[in-house]
């Protein structure tokens, strides 16, 4: 059946519709499903294309991991004083991008968005692969990794405790309370859809092992009031928590007293480049893949140009915060505050006043683009810029981690980070490892939640019913 | 289905009746007239949640909200505790002075903590008060049912309800204008 639906030909509805024409329960179904019940010579050959060369970053990063657990993180570039190289920044990145993952199924849920439906599936998957690729940077740059359960409170026979007070200790249980509940919250949401591919091939051996993750829904009404009432709570308490874990992450900066980190605005700052980051990437993820698979009557113009106006929303929040910075560093005429500005804008040999500028022109000057209608609509056009955001945020963090550590208060501890091979290797290596994961997801899991999409269909039905 | 158990009043092998809809509403109104006619065991399947059809199959209040509730009070204090029992009890460091129990600085974990345990009871609850995993259940039973989370909606009127007749309940359920009624086997 799915063969059928592909040559049938697919028609985008347009920036003010969610789903296609045609589509009832059945067909909404057959070609969900169809995306991973497929031959496997049917598979789009970017799919293997993208996926062989992700596998070879992943051998880099495993490669890079090696030498690092063998020599130890003397083969990254970071020295005193610049103790937090690329691995901070990778973490700090990783972890941004999956914030956009919980703000879509969260809070658009709670918000009753329209646009949220097709694309909250494929971006809590995301959420949590990111996660998993921000979670191992902190853990590779701790210097003997294998002791990174010292972070966590258990009784030992030292008699030593975490300290509580500590932002790196709020950091363990926000990151890993984070990566439980995106794990949590998707896998609530597969637990329907695991059932639908198990009952689409009812007695075979792939049916069987949907059946099994399906746990035996039924799609009973008595389990839908308990299910729904479970996802909404989850939904609330995931929206704090988003919120949550990105004002933590940057307390590891604005509880030091370092300056260019000792700044009140870092919390809604981060949270706001985290979402706006995590847009940027779901749309780097969703505008091929949609195309791959012809999904464009599912993931419609609607999703893109939603997705493209909060990424210019959040934009817009970040420009606010680094306004503010300049601001702070002129009117709390503070020496060492001022300086760290001063560095990172003004062109001096020797310093990383490039990246600031670049940073400006990624994510404050080309995004702005957006405000026109004719480049939201455009989605290859939405496609670059994401690109183009999705860089400007990792430079924004190395500008905040590096520029800030390169110079401090005593020009005697001043000094220069350069990133050696191995650290590129790993950061690419983490990148490899993000899209295997995403590949691999889209192929064996529905990566639209079907349920839900049938909710859309039946919603339209009922909208159009009176008129009949 | 064995002839045999076609006798009247021997339901034994028989989990119930199942009546087959093609629409969400042609469910929802069976449900509500099968309400009406005073069965109470019964259960409506369907491929989405349903606004309203599982008032209409007789489930009062969901207990999961009450438990993520003191799931979430339990994280909570467990959070805190754990923060004060480290910094107070376990491993007392003064820090510039301060008091060992600054509890400022133990909110975010108390948070996190609360929100964890929140967020692992409302799966975990869930899918124990929906009896899951459930390997077997009688109406996996019917070939039809496969469309039960594709495109098709079902009321299943079980043979233990007190009101329960084959003949009779079939015929009601007949008169509900569905596609099939169907014999589930236990």
């Amino acid at each position: 059946m799915a063969d059928e639906l592909e040559q049938t030909t697919v028609i985008d509805p347009g920036p003010d519709e969610v789903l296609g024409p045609g589509h009832n329960f059945d067909t909404v179904t057959q070609k969900i499903s169809g995306v991973v019940y497929r031959p496997f010579s049917r598979t789009p050959i970017q799919m293997f294309v993208g996926f062989g060369i992700a596998f070879v970053f992943v051998n880099i990063f495993l490669g890079a991991v090696t030498w690092l657990f063998y020599r130890g993180v003397g083969i990254w570039g970071i020295v005193i004083p610049i103790a937090w190289g690329f691995a901070i920044v990778n973490f700090v990145w990783w972890i941004g991008i999956g914030h956009a993952g919980t703000l879509i199924s969260a809070i658009l849920l709670l918000l009753k968005q329209d646009w949220r439906t097709s694309i909250n599936r494929f971006s809590e998957a995301m959420t949590l692969f990111a996660v998993a690729c921000a979670a191992m940077f902190p853990i590779l740059h701790l210097g003997r990794p294998w002791l990174f359960y010292w972070l966590l409170p258990y009784p030992n026979q030292m008699w030593l405790w975490p300290q509580p007070r500590s932002p790196l200790i709020w950091d363990v249980f926000a990151v890993s309370t984070y990566g439980t509940v995106s794990f949590i919250f998707w896998f609530t949401g597969l637990i329907p859809d695991f059932a639908t591919m198990r009952d689409l091939r009812a007695n075979t051996r792939v049916g069987k092992l949907y059946g099994m993750l399906a746990m035996g829904w039924r799609g009973s009404a008595k389990h839908w009031a308990r299910y729904q009432k479970a996802y909404l709570l989850l939904a609330g308490l995931s929206t704090p928590l988003v919120v949550s874990v990105h004002s933590v992450v940057s307390f590891d900066f604005a509880v030091a007293i370092l300056p260019g980190w000792h700044t009140t605005i870092f919390p809604p700052y981060f949270v706001a480049g985290a979402i706006y980051s995590g847009f940027a990437m779901v749309l780097t993820l969703a505008i091929p893949v949609r195309r791959w698979f012809h999904l464009e009557d599912l993931i419609t113009t609607r999703h893109i140009e939603c997705m493209a106006k909060v990424m210019l929303g959040t934009g817009l929040i970040v420009a606010y915060g680094y306004a503010m910075e300049a601001f702070i560093a002129w009117y709390s005429q503070n020496t060492y505050e001022s300086y760290a500005f001063y560095n990172r804008i003004f062109p001096q040999a020797g310093t990383y006043w490039w990246t600031y500028w670049l940073l400006i022109t990624c994510n404050i000057a080309i995004p702005q683009m957006l405000w026109s209608r004719r480049v939201r609509l455009h989605t290859w056009a939405v496609f670059l810029i994401s690109l183009v955001v999705n860089v400007g945020m990792w430079l924004e963090r190395f500008v905040i981690v590096v520029t800030s550590l390169t110079r401090d208060f005593v020009p005697s501890s001043w000094g220069m980070y350069y990133p050696t091979m191995w650290d590129w290797a790993t950061f690419a290596g983490t990148l490899g490892v993000f899209l295997c994961l995403m590949f691999l997801f889209i192929r064996g899991i529905p990566a639209i939640s079907i349920f839900e999409m049938r909710e859309v269909v039946h919603e339209k039905e009922a909208v159009h019913a009176p008129a009949e | 289905m064995h002839p045999q158990n076609r006798d009247a009043g021997e339901i034994a092998d028989l989990y119930g009746l199942l009546a087959e809809f093609d629409t969400a509403e042609g469910l929802l109104a069976a449900a509500e007239r099968a309400r009406e006619e005073g069965f109470r065991r019964m259960d409506a399947y369907t491929p989405m949640p349903i606004e309203g059809l599982a008032e209409a199959v007789a489930l009062g209040k969901t207990t999961v909200e009450k438990l993520v509730f003191v799931a979430g009070l339990l994280g909570a204090t467990g959070g805190f505790m754990l923060c004060w029992w480290m910094t107070v009890v376990a491993y007392p460091h003064n820090v510039a002075g301060r008091p060992l129990n600054s509890w400022p600085a133990y909110i975010p974990i108390t948070f996190e903590s609360m929100v964890l345990i929140a967020c692992l009871t409302a799966l975990i609850g869930m899918l124990m008060l929906n009896g899951m995993p459930q390997p077997y259940h009688p109406v996996f039973n019917v070939k039809e049912f496969e469309r039960a989370s594709i495109d098709r909606f079902f009321l299943c009127i079980e043979a233990r309800d007190p009101r329960f007749d084959r003949e009779a309940t079939r015929e009601f359920l007949e008169g509900l204008n569905p596609l099939e009624v169907m014999e589930v086997e236990k």
